[in-house]
């Protein structure tokens, strides 16, 4: 059963209280509601690159300890030292970058938590239950474990690290892909009552984006994995362990890389059938002529007071063609919408651009790269790796733009068709937000931005066996920290060079 | 789920999680706050070792807390959240700053003294914003259908702010406590010395609230001071003196494990003393757990997840505390 509803009832129940509230003085020429924005997104976006560094990361950090575990082959477990030093500063800044949106929903966003509550909530509550505990329970362990448990349940710790991270996720893209394809609730008394659970989780947008998001995470790990090993390469730092992370990184690039942009493309009929004026702002695309097929606008710049896209450079057919997948088959323009109903289609067009930009040069990455081991040039190819360093970032980037296309995408509406953006933001005053805005641009530069550079740091003094607990050490103990092992190394390579 | 009160069972359980919240992250953060009184860096590194693996399973009951209030009570999430958003953006501020800080000071080098500085000093602000925040939530909020409608700093009194440095006290008790438990030497005696002052503050803290919330709230009053009441509480701050003078005894003898549990005793005092007061609101000064409570649907699907995996993480956070047992000594990391 699919309940759809259409969005007065959210509607009239806030704009009672919305006329109540204090008269606005803008700041900088922003609302409140763009400020509040501005925010969620500030922090968002500086949130989401932690947990797809951690989820890729974790992953990787399994298989790596399953290699030495099975095989027994030291760079293995050199790699996996090296990989959950990084991944220990990621995970933390995912950490408390996302303590800080568990409470933003409230903070900024208070009508719709007392609105939507009763699903959103629920669905948080399983991802902090299912996933964050059990990543926090067993992170200590698998970082500072070494010596207080035995292999096999330091594996199983790594595992359940890796598990959480996965379903972490989970939840927390069905409750985003509810809010862009709900069902599955009724409204009573102005708020949103749950009526089917599986279909509240398992709404349609909802698998396509949960693809989406982790293939995407662990492209952006590969990308980034690889860049680390290619960058030592360039710097003639050719150990064993350097070759083997740029070669599983490569692979993987090649491996999910095609695989992402099969699934983007189904997510893109999934947005069209569910979203259509989202597809309409991302392709610029304002009208149909009757019988004609849709162009692929190519570059351009969509105008939304003149509503058409300006310098357009566009190929004919080939809109349809990815759209619909036929020759001929048309697609809802923009002015098929209400001009309230309509998402910022400059910005989406752009973003969407990048994404998919991106997406094509890592397949193209991982298909030089397939050519190139076949002639055995991937560790020499300077070009190559040059070009692996470059798409390090290009995973991140990518994700970002993605998030910026699917959220701006779903505006004017928090929950598509139930209830408008505009209706969910709390009774902030703009100087209030551009404040509290203030604090959160400063602590994040500061912390994230040395946290970056910390992990940056740790990249580049490579897997060196030298700089990891020694192998005799393991699971009896390194006496020193991990972290003050690899100082130690440092100091050492410092007082050699003076 | 017939028969079942769910928004009671939903109170238990957040109060539960912030009960959790409040004593793991509260050792925490109290090892923070006594930070800037340790000079030596190796006795600092002691420090943070002692909770480096297991902090950040102490945050989560925070979001913990945050995610249930929000699937239980979502007008509650709203109103609350919105009305102490200033102090809560300091407090998440603060705890960026500690969080990271932990994982820092040990790439740091030649930062880590600025690293120890922002691990106290995001220790103390986050303290202070929850202190105030609590401070705000007993004295009350002004609302108006699912809206909070009072101003921007209504939060900020001098209730308030006694609240915020009276949870210091608290929290430094918990710190201090728990590094007599983990450490030894020098260390730890100087924590049984510490331990003194503090325990007295945190007295003075818990009688000053005691007096000051019956006197501006009369209803608060009404509920201590009348019969049969007086006489079914009574125990509540007699304990309190109990414990006080147990703690005291205990130091003068070779303290370990007791002033620690004899800590969590009074915070638990404590608490108990604050929801005997406040209940059964959940935004204070008249908005019941019933009133605010989520759809049936919500709260009966959560309440599944909830009663079945809170005592897997209780048996896997032990187990965490169980493999990083015993003392921490001078230059053994964990990191």
């Amino acid at each position: 059963m699919c309940v759809k509803i259409g969005g007065n009832g959210a509607d009239t129940a806030n704009k009672i209280v919305a006329t109540t509230s204090m008269e606005e003085h803008p700041v900088f020429g922003l609302s409140a509601l763009e400020l509040a924005r501005i925010q969620f997104g500030f922090t968002v976006s500086f949130h989401i690159i932690f947990p797809a560094i951690s989820i890729g990361l974790a992953s990787y950090l399994v298989v790596l300890e399953g290699l030495w575990l099975g095989k027994g082959v030291a760079v293995f477990r050199d790699l996996y030292y090296f990989w959950s030093k990084i991944f220990a500063v990621s995970f933390v800044m995912g950490v408390v970058s996302g303590l800080v949106m568990a409470y933003e929903f409230g903070t900024n966003w208070s009508y719709f938590s007392a609105f939507a509550g009763g699903v959103t909530g629920p669905l948080l509550a399983y991802e902090v239950l299912t996933a964050f505990f059990l990543e926090a329970g067993f992170l200590g362990v698998a970082l500072f474990g070494w010596s207080k448990v035995g292999p096999t349940l330091h594996f199983f710790a790594t595992i359940m690290v890796a598990l959480g991270t996965l379903i972490s996720a989970t939840w927390i893209l069905a409750s985003n892909s509810w809010m862009q394809t709900p069902q599955g609730f009724e409204i009573v008394d102005n708020r949103v009552v749950p009526v089917d659970w599986l279909q509240v989780i398992f709404n349609p947008s909802f698998p396509y984006r949960l693809a989406h998001m982790v293939v995407a995470a662990y492209l952006a790990t590969a990308l980034f994995v690889g860049a680390s090993g290619a960058w030592h390469l360039l710097r003639r730092h050719d150990t064993l362990a350097v070759r083997t992370m740029l070669s599983m990184a490569m692979w993987m690039v090649l491996a999910v890389g095609p695989l992402q942009v099969l699934i983007g493309d189904q997510h893109g009929l999934n947005t069209l059938k569910h979203q259509p004026a989202k597809i309409a702002a991302i392709e610029g695309h304002w009208q149909n002529t009757p019988g004609e097929s849709v162009p692929l606008i190519l570059f351009g710049l969509p105008d939304m007071t003149a509503e058409t896209t300006r310098f357009a450079v566009s190929l004919p057919h080939l809109g349809s063609l990815v759209l619909t997948h036929t020759w001929d088959g048309q697609i809802p323009g923009l002015k098929a919408f209400a001009s309230e109903d309509r998402p910022n289609s400059t910005v989406v067009f752009w973003s969407f651009r990048i994404m998919v930009g991106l997406g094509l040069l890592m397949v193209l990455l991982g298909l030089w790269a397939g050519w190139a081991r076949l002639r055995r040039q991937l560790y020499r190819s300077r070009l190559l790796l040059r070009f692996a360093v470059l798409m390090g970032p290009a995973g991140l980037i990518a994700i970002l733009a993605g998030w910026f296309t699917t959220e701006i995408g779903r505006q004017p509406w928090v929950i598509y068709g139930v209830m408008r953006t505009s209706d969910a933001v709390s009774n902030h005053s703009p100087q209030e937000l551009s404040v509290t805005l203030l604090i959160f641009v400063l602590v994040y530069c500061a912390v994230f931005g040395t946290g970056i550079s910390y992990m940056i740091k740790l990249v580049a003094r490579g897997p060196d066996a030298s700089l990891g607990p020694k192998a005799e050490n393991l699971h009896r103990g390194p006496a020193r920290t991990l972290f003050t092992a690899a100082e130690d190394a440092d100091l050492a390579t410092d007082l050699v060079r003076e | 789920m017939m028969g079942v009160d769910l928004p009671v069972l939903w109170a238990l359980i957040i109060s539960f999680c912030l009960m959790m919240y409040v004593v793991l992250d509260g050792f925490d953060l109290g090892i923070g706050i006594l930070l800037p009184f340790v000079r030596s860096i190796d006795d600092r590194d002691t420090i943070v070792n002692t909770v480096a693996p297991v902090w950040d399973g102490n945050e989560t009951w925070l979001v913990l807390g945050g995610a249930s209030l929000l699937a239980a009570f979502p007008l509650a999430y709203a109103v609350l959240l919105s009305a102490l958003y200033i102090p809560l953006v300091f407090m998440l501020a603060g705890l960026i700053w500690r969080g990271v800080a932990f994982e820092f000071r040990f790439v740091a080098g030649a930062h880590r003294a600025f690293w120890d500085k922002a691990f106290a000093g995001g220790s103390y602000v986050a303290t202070i914003a929850q202190g105030v925040s609590l401070g705000a939530f007993i004295n009350g909020f002004n609302i108006t259908g699912p809206s909070y409608q009072g101003g921007a700093l209504d939060w900020l009194t001098p209730f308030s702010l006694f609240t915020g440095i009276a949870l210091l006290a608290a929290y430094a008790l918990l710190g201090s406590t728990w590094l007599i438990l983990k450490t030894e030497g020098g260390l730890q005696k100087r924590m049984i010395a510490l331990t003194r002052p503090i325990t007295l503050t945190v007295l003075i803290g818990i009688g000053m609230v005691s007096v000051w919330t019956p006197l501006i709230h009369s209803e608060i009053a009404a509920r201590w001071f009348s019969f049969p009441n007086l006489f079914f509480l009574a125990p509540v701050p007699l304990l309190v003196l109990g414990a006080v003078w147990a703690m005291l005894r205990v130091l003068n003898r070779a303290a370990n494990a007791a002033p620690f549990w004899l800590a969590l005793l009074l915070l638990f005092l404590g608490y108990s003393g604050l929801a005997i007061s406040l209940w059964p609101n959940i935004i204070p000064p008249n908005i019941s757990i019933w009133e605010a409570a989520a759809p049936p649907q919500s709260m009966g699907f959560a309440l599944v997840g909830a009663l079945f995996i809170i005592p897997f993480i209780l048996g896997y956070t032990s187990w965490s505390y169980f493999v990083f047992r015993g003392k921490v000594k001078a230059g053994e990391g964990y990191h």
